[in-house]
């Protein structure tokens, strides 16, 4: 729609026309601050935990589960050196056989919400489906943080 | 042709007095914008551009996304 704006826009007669292309999603993304109706509401960026544990794929999953409980959680996220996103494991996976590499006993691509979405909608969407936990990621798919149900239906 | 900004580009040119524009329908604009940005969306961009905007300053436009 911008782009068309813009073309438009110097067809009427403006000469120093620009096109901001990333567009309010970079914008919020980047967890930059909005104005209007939504802008007081809670979004996930700000009441997802960003200490939540994570491993690698090649990690032994018996010695995540420890590390994951000692800390106190039930869920640890799978991620590279960039920090991206690969996979999550919930309680039932970290029970799996430890001796299993993570890469064998993760769920695979999980579903994910970027930091501006509104918590009563991520709220929503976890009674929907029954989750317990759901992971908040950039645009580019890098953790920011695990949101649990506590967190928004506080 | 029309030229392309950054968020850092966006953030100086709009405090050197750029006008910023969102060009989504209006209820979108009052859900969320950009600060300091006005509501002059695609459709009534043809009649109003020319009493709502001036046209000695820069103009960035955007919408959601580049879509």
């Amino acid at each position: 729609m911008s782009p068309r704006a813009a073309w438009r826009l110097e067809s009427l007669g403006f000469g120093d026309v620009h096109e901001y292309r990333g567009g309010k999603l970079d914008w919020m993304a980047a967890g930059l601050p909005t104005e209007g109706t939504n802008a007081k509401r809670p979004r996930v960026g700000r009441l997802a935990d960003t200490d939540v544990p994570t491993c690698r794929l090649d990690d032994r999953l018996g010695d995540v589960r420890d590390r994951t409980r000692k800390q106190g959680w039930d869920a640890a996220v799978v991620i590279n050196s960039e920090r991206v996103v690969f996979g999550l494991l919930r309680a039932k996976e970290l029970d799996l056989q430890a001796d299993h590499q993570v890469s064998q006993a993760m769920r695979p691509g999980p579903s994910t919400f970027r930091p501006y979405v509104l918590a009563d909608e991520v709220a929503t969407y976890l009674h929907d489906h029954e989750l317990e936990n759901v992971v908040i990621t950039t645009s580019d798919g890098r953790l920011v943080g695990l949101l649990r149900k506590e967190n928004v239906s506080r | 042709m029309p030229g392309e900004v950054d968020r850092e580009e966006l953030r100086r040119m709009v405090e050197a007095g750029a006008q910023l524009v969102e060009v989504l329908p209006e209820e979108e604009y009052a859900e969320d914008h950009l600060p300091r940005a006005i509501s002059l969306p695609l459709r009534r961009l043809d009649d109003e551009a020319s009493t709502t905007l001036d046209r000695n300053r820069p103009v960035i436009v955007y919408c959601w996304d580049s879509a």
